[in-house]
């Protein structure tokens, strides 16, 4: 019997065991997801393990098992593959079965050849999706989920690798190119599969090339030889092919998964496209992939590893500091939910207080950004997108310097976000829509695919007069339509899709907004710091690390909590809306009762309450009361705005 | 049984050559069993080499019998394992010569290869030349008897050609219609007329349908989709001798191919699974790609560079076994491939993805790749929705020829046995026929109950965008509107095609959920786009000519209006849409046509879409005192092609007020959960209208039509009372598209009266709101017909007149101040003159060239 520590280095063996002990019967599948289930919860398997984002790929033990928290990009097409086979030796016609889940190749020793007319031979189904790190994951997520991995974990790699705890060295390790311990690890890597002798003088140099193309990939004036399909630009980390083998049916493109599974970097992989390609022609399969096809699907393993997926969970946060799932009624996760409930009002209070020094002193806007920070789409009715909450903060200064910093606050806050410099040429000539390319038969990302809950704060204040193109149309179109909708319509050449998303956006402008949004605030600054950098960074100091935590539990919990209003306030509400009609029905319409609702909803969650009361309702109207008095204000001040 | 020896002669005189070919090793077969279905996909690509070809020469029975002893059935027929296994006709030949197949006519026409099918193609070979021995064969086969099958299925040659044979002769279904029907007399036997048609045009390919197939014989169908692979071959071999037996003159380019189409297996992509492998299956999808034409070798030609001996050899399975030594001179590695003397044919390798109606939210599409064969090739384009019959493979890929192990990943692809476009002319007709297979036995009859309760029109239009509040009469607007008018042709009489469906227009105030409702239909219809008439341009909704990338050619782009051609097209602010694109709209929502001439490409394209639009007044606020043409500025012509325009006003009363916050307090709590209820309607509201506007097609009535004559005649007649017009020849076609939009929700095939009165109700509804003059309070429907009302051109010509003739009155001055003029003729006049009244009428008489007005004075002419 393997021993404990084997399920995490060598999960293949154990999975081995358990198919040598079951083989006649097909439940051995089901077994295996059992064992390892079992084996993560024992281990708590928030904390456990080697995760694939924090260690680059080469210092990972190949067929170990490993994490991935990553945001599924693309789905490629399902492939069927030997789920069992059969070997034999052509010497002695000794046959062994084998078993070909969790694995790209199907292995046998030096002297022995697979069957493939044997009638053991089952072939089965399994889905592989194109994913890559979360976009936008703030560093601050990155670093505590470092952080909490347990020592030993780190000491389960081949390589002596111990980290240092900054986020950016390893990436520095990483330009590096540690060749030596790199190599070393390709020959383990190939030790099991006997064939490779062969050419296993040259492999090595070769992978060795590639891997150092997918340098040049992260280094920006590069010509990207792979382009790995981030979403967002500037993006790094390692894209990863994941192979699901149940229940793809539930995954959905943009999806957030944390994956438990073998990690495959087999360099036969890699020799598929390149060299294969013009020597046997003949061969009927040859012709079926373009090159770019053969490129993005069977992308060297170096650079684009491969998982086989044992377990997977859909995240519905990425916060490192909350439990994974917050839906279980596990006791641990109600206790630390009620633990942090009690002591929500200092929380929003020092929040609060945060964030007017960081809009300059203005704590009506601050009270609007907390609502829209947690604000969340709970659901359609139709096509209308329910609790997307988009405000415009209007009035900003121009000069970059505020909104530049108000955004590295706010990444401080949020697990993942991404800031949209709007500028002529940026919306000329970035890629804002995903498309479909046909040739090489994936989805190419754009800025808009992103995960659910991350926040795009857009800045407008650096937009100067021009034309836009085409594309610049498209884009601003598309803008439009994620804030109204919050929906993104994919290109496939041939029609669009539709995707459904869920991203909040934050629009910061000069004057009133080019883009649609749910609410307008106009920023009335109350001190004007002489020096904008030093004021926002001392700001960011000033906050004690476990305050900032504190934020950050904040604004993910809050957005996950439910809500209802009672008869009782929906009459009471009913009762205002028709009092305020009455008085002057040009004032209030449905839309103004929407917004009302919208805040009453976020004010009430923000401090933790999951109903309405009659006193928030009160406060949110005396708030929009005071937004919209401010806008009015303002329109007076330069009368033809608005 | 003396059977085994005569076949290798059978084989010998068959193929006219041969030699000392050493007989191959039997044992790189797998076992004989039911995974035969494995070996023969996972071997096309294969690892050790396999039998090149069956061992064309003499072998001893014995060795034969010996080496396959498993199963029992086999042991009594070592012939039909001598040959290749997969071929049907070394069953078959001997068989059919039984039934007497005249052989002149088979003899005269070349056995074409059908690489669609893979291996089988030694099965081609039929042998008319055999010798006497052959009727040893026949003999032996005919005392087996019904046990004789192939190797790995229950297919039985002969019982299944018979079958084959008694379904084209017999198989009659005259309710079945399709659309290649034309000139078929449904009460014959439809496949001996489509012989008959093939013997008349020369085009030797046979289409089955599969589901005939499957009336007539429910075990032949499953044969034909679990063993495609030696059913057809059985299949051609049938339809050959039938054909040939009838027209034995016939001449034929290559012998009749039969291609199934239409089976039931799979519809959608996704459900493919590896049980499907090798198996006869339908899916449909889109085409995305394709490439260029590749020549694949079917036959190798060999010359020996030392003794000139030549030798052919067939491909098998994606190779070719060199021969190495030169069965003439004995020299070893003397054979050299000569390219010219080879047999190529065509292939093509396709991509088709799943189309997007198939594709579950929030997934990217699959794809999978085709192979065309022969004159299958280039039939399809990127873009073309299609049909696709033909058989599911999977082979192993291998990581390098020179290492054992494997790619443990199959690649898979569908060899191309028929395609079956769903675009193109046949458009509408096939559409019928997906629809047909999307609904379930159980859901037609779910709807059908629906049908018939008694308010399913207010039901539906309650379902219809439950997230807005109210506007009832609206919603059944719209409702009407996706159910559409039935389509008239009255070409012959010069007309043209009758417009069927209904365009609305929804005008009113900002923030009066207008575009939501737009959002909500454009998700509901599955033809449905969305615009916004500020981001679009006349060639976005038109069509455009653009030089594609790749081949550098001219090819037209259409934009939203034909893409939407059969579904609805919503435009979202209309009236900030520019001159030149409203214009185009005049065409379409007329005529239904769009008629391109750019860049050399002249051309009309269909555009049958019902357009829904949303405008904004101009004021962006509704001015009640003003008339629709007034408050959105759109031109009269294009408002006259409504059949309905709203006002979407924002009422203000207390209790609309009360029932609206409550409506939307509902919104901010509930959750998903709850929501799923609402969702499911939607569901069955798209179902409903989807069964509705391809099998209800109402006829008016004899009732419906006095009806519709009544209330034309009634509209007529208010009008005429005050000596204008308040009814047009259109507002009788409206009425008529309406009550029949009407009749479809109500699942009947007749217009009756209530139809009528609805239609009439709504469409008074719609008037009063739109048409109603501001200063009289009648409604009026020259507003939307000359864009003003009848009282207020008569009250600008009244004015017009006391201008003319104050000014008349001031006697001969040239010049008057604007001012002046205006007090003077308020003054003199009982009612009230706006100023924007005062600059009309002096429009009117500048026109007339009796003043002309610079700045603030008037100069007389």
């Amino acid at each position: 019997m393997p021993c404990v520590g084997d399920w995490l280095n060598s999960p293949l063996s154990i999975v081995q065991g358990i198919f040598a002990q079951n083989v006649p019967n097909s439940d051995w599948e089901k077994k295996v997801t059992e064992y390892f289930k079992e084996k993560l919860k024992e281990n708590n398997a928030t904390n456990w393990g080697v995760s694939l984002n924090d260690v680059p790929v080469h210092y990972l033990k190949p067929n170990s098992l490993v994490k991935f928290r990553c945001m599924v990009q693309d789905m490629f097409d399902p492939e069927f593959y030997m789920g069992v086979y059969e070997t034999v030796d052509p010497n002695t016609n000794a046959r062994v079965l084998h078993f070909g889940k969790y694995r790209d190749v199907a292995e046998c020793g030096p002297q022995q050849e697979i069957d493939l007319n044997s009638s053991q031979t089952v072939t089965s189904e399994r889905q592989t999706f194109y994913c890559v790190p979360v976009p936008g994951e703030s560093a601050w997520v990155k670093e505590i989920s470092f952080l909490t991995d347990p020592v030993q974990a780190r000491v389960s790699p081949s390589t002596s690798y111990t980290p240092s705890r900054h986020k950016r060295s390893y990436e520095e390790d990483e330009d590096m190119d540690l060749h030596p311990s790199k190599q070393k690890e390709q020959h383990t890597g190939k030790s099991c599969c006997s064939g490779g002798d062969i050419h296993g003088c040259v492999e090595p140099k070769r992978l060795e090339t590639e891997a150092s193309a997918g340098h040049h990939v992260i280094s920006p004036n590069c010509s990207p030889p792979l382009d790995l399909n981030f979403p967002l630009p500037g993006e790094k980390g390692p894209a990863c092919l994941v192979k699901v083998y149940e229940n793809w049916e539930s995954f959905k493109v943009n999806d957030v998964l944390e994956v438990f599974g073998v990690l495959s970097v087999d360099p036969v992989l890699s020799i598929v496209n390149s060299e294969e390609r013009d020597s046997s022609t003949l061969d009927p399969m040859e012709c079926m992939d373009t090159a770019e096809e053969q490129r993005v699907h069977s992308p060297p393993a170096s650079l684009v590893p491969r998982i086989h997926v044992i377990l997977a969970q859909k995240l519905q946060h990425i916060n490192p500091l909350l439990p994974a799932c917050l839906k279980e009624e596990e006791s641990k996760t109600c206790e630390f939910v009620s633990n942090f409930m009690s002591e929500l009002s200092p929380v929003r209070a020092e929040l609060l207080g945060f964030l007017t020094h960081a809009l300059l002193g203005d704590s009506l806007a601050a009270e609007y950004l907390i609502l829209h920070l947690i604000s969340t789409v709970y659901a359609r009715r139709d096509v209308l997108p329910l609790g997307k909450f988009a405000v415009n903060l209007s009035g900003c200064p121009r000069n970059g310097a505020f909104t530049e910093h108000l955004y590295r606050l706010i990444q401080q806050l949020v697990p993942a976000s991404y800031h949209l410099r709007m500028s002529i040429e940026s919306m000329n000539h970035s890629r804002f829509i995903p498309h479909k390319d046909y040739t090489a038969n994936r989805l190419v990302s754009g800025l808009l695919q992103l995960a659910s809950n991350t926040s795009l704060v857009i800045d407008e204040t650096q937009l100067e007069q021009g034309q836009l193109d085409t594309a610049g149309v498209h884009n601003v179109t598309a803008l439009g339509n994620l804030i109204t909708w919050q929906k993104v319509d994919y290109d496939f050449n041939y029609h669009r899709m539709e995707f459904p998303c869920n991203i909040n956006v934050l629009i910061t402008s000069e004057g009133r907004s080019l883009l649609p949004s749910d609410c307008q605030v106009h920023l009335q600054p109350q001190i004007i710091p002489p020096n904008m950098e030093e004021y926002m960074s001392s700001l960011l100091t000033a906050v004690l690390p476990s305050v900032l935590n504190k934020f950050r539990i904040y604004l993910s919990l809050l957005r996950l909590l439910d809500y209802s209003i009672s008869d009782e306030v929906t009459k009471a509400v009913e009762e205002d809306f028709v009092e305020m009609r009455k008085n002057n029905p040009e004032s209030v319409t449905a839309d103004d009762l929407h917004k009302m609702l919208l805040v009453a909803r976020f004010l009430s969650l923000s401090a933790g309450q999951t109903t309405l009361s009659r006193e928030r309702w009160l406060r949110a109207k005396q708030l929009e009361a005071l937004r919209k008095a401010r806008l009015q204000q303002q329109q007076s001040v330069n009368g033809n705005e608005l | 049984m003396s059977s085994p020896a005569s076949t290798p002669s059978r084989r010998r005189g068959k193929r006219g050559r041969g030699g000392s070919n050493p007989p191959t090793p039997q044992d790189a077969r797998s076992p004989p069993s039911q995974k035969r279905r494995t070996d023969d996909s996972t071997s096309t690509g294969d690892l050790q080499p396999m039998p090149t070809s069956p061992p064309a020469d003499v072998q001893s029975p014995g060795a034969a019998d010996a080496l396959f002893s498993s199963p029992p059935q086999f042991r009594h027929s070592a012939i039909p394992l001598d040959f290749d296994i997969s071929s049907p006709l070394t069953y078959g030949t001997p068989s059919s010569r039984v039934e007497g197949t005249p052989r002149s006519g088979v003899r005269g026409t070349p056995v074409r290869q059908r690489p669609d099918l893979g291996s089988a193609r030694k099965a081609r070979q039929v042998d008319l030349h055999s010798d006497g021995l052959a009727e040893d064969i026949v003999a032996t086969e005919q005392s087996l008897g019904q046990k004789l099958v192939i190797w790995g299925t229950d297919v039985n040659v002969a019982s299944c050609k018979e079958k084959f044979q008694r379904f084209l002769q017999c198989f009659i279904d005259p309710l079945d219609k399709e659309d290649e029907d034309i000139g078929l007399d449904l009460n014959e036997p439809r496949y001996m007329q489509r012989l008959q048609e093939i013997n008349m045009v020369g085009e030797p390919f046979l289409n089955v349908n599969c589901d005939h197939l499957r009336s007539f014989d429910e075990n032949l169908y499953r044969q034909l989709i679990c063993y495609p692979q030696e059913v057809i071959p059985t299949f051609d071999m049938a339809a050959n001798e039938i054909f040939f037996d009838r027209y034995p003159d016939s001449i034929l380019e290559h012998q009749i191919q039969v291609r199934p189409y239409n089976a039931l297996k799979t519809r959608n992509m996704r459900n493919l699974n590896p049980e499907d492998i090798d198996q006869l299956i339908t899916i449909s999808g889109m085409v995305i790609r394709s490439s260029q034409l590749i020549p694949e070798m079917q036959e190798a030609f060999f010359r020996c560079q030392v003794c000139a001996f030549t030798t052919r050899v067939e491909i098998d399975r994606g190779r070719i076994a060199e021969p190495s030594v030169c069965k003439n001179c004995n020299t070893t590695h003397s054979m050299a491939l000569i390219h010219n003397r080879s047999m190529f044919s065509d292939k093509q390798m396709i991509k088709l993805q799943e189309s997007p109606e198939d594709m579950p939210a929030g997934q990217t599409p699959h794809t999978v790749a085709l192979f065309a064969h022969n004159d299958l090739v280039d039939k399809v384009q990127p873009g073309d929705r299609v049909n696709v019959t033909g058989i599911y493979r999977a082979v192993p890929i291998r990581v390098n020829p020179r290492v054992s192990s494997v790619n443990s990943v199959y690649k898979t692809h569908i060899d191309v046995i028929h395609y079956r476009k769903t675009d193109s002319k046949r458009l509408h007709c096939v559409d019928e026929e997906t629809e047909q297979k999307r609904f379930t036995e159980e859901r037609v009859e779910m709807l059908k109950e629906l049908s018939k309760k008694a308010d399913i029109y207010d039901r539906l239009a309650l379902a219809l965008a439950p997230s807005i509040y109210e506007h009832e009469d609206i919603k059944k607007g719209i409702l009407l509107q996706l159910f559409g008018g039935s389509r008239k042709d009255f070409t012959h009489t010069g007309r043209g095609n009758f417009r069927a469906e209904i365009n609305i227009l929804l005008c009113g105030d900002p923030g009066t959920s207008k575009s939501q409702l737009l959002q909500y239909v454009y998700n509901l219809v599955p033809r449905g786009q969305y615009t916004s008439g500020k981001g679009s341009s006349a060639v976005g909704l038109t069509a455009y000519v653009m030089k594609d990338p790749e081949t550098r050619q001219l090819v037209l782009q259409t934009g939203a209006l034909v893409l939407s051609d059969n579904g609805i097209c919503c435009i979202d602010e209309f009236d900030k849409m520019n001159e030149s694109t409203r214009s185009v709209l005049h065409e379409v929502m007329e005529q239904q046509t769009l008629s391109i001439a750019k860049a050399g490409i002249i051309c009309q394209l269909n555009a049958r879409a019902s357009i829904l639009a949303a405008a904004n007044p101009i004021e962006s606020q509704w001015n009640p005192k003003k008339t629709t043409i007034e408050n959105i500025q759109l031109p009269h012509t294009l408002l006259s092609r409504f059949d309905l325009i709203f006002l979407m006003l924002d009422p203000r009363d207390e209790a609309y007020d009360r029932c609206l916050a409550r409506h939307l307090v509902s919104l901010y709590y509930q959750t998903e959960e709850k929501m799923e209820e609402e969702y499911m309607d939607m569901a069955v509201l798209r179902d409903y209208i989807a069964y509705a506007r391809s099998y209800v097609n109402p006829r008016l009535g004899e009732e419906a039509s006095q009806a519709l004559i009544e209330a034309y005649v009634d509209m007529r007649k208010i009008g005429s009372g005050r000596g204008m017009v308040s009814a047009y020849p259109r507002q009788l076609e409206s009425l008529i598209r309406l009550a029949e939009a009407h009749a479809k929700v109500r699942f009947s095939e007749k217009v009756e009266t209530i139809d009528v009165e609805e239609a009439k109700r709504l469409h008074r509804e719609a008037l009063k709101q739109s048409a109603t003059d501001p200063r009289t309070g009648i409604v009026d429907i020259s507003i939307l017909m000359t864009g003003m009302s009848a009282t207020a051109r008569k009250r600008k010509e009244e004015l017009a007149q006391a201008l003319r003739k104050l000014i008349q009155s001031k006697g001969k001055t040239p010049s008057l101040k604007y001012q002046q003029l205006l007090d003077d003729l308020r003054a003199q006049s009982d009612t009230a003159i706006t100023k924007e009244m005062f600059e009309e009428v002096l429009r009117a008489l500048a026109d007339e060239d009796f003043l002309t007005v610079t700045g603030k004075t008037v100069r007389l002419l």
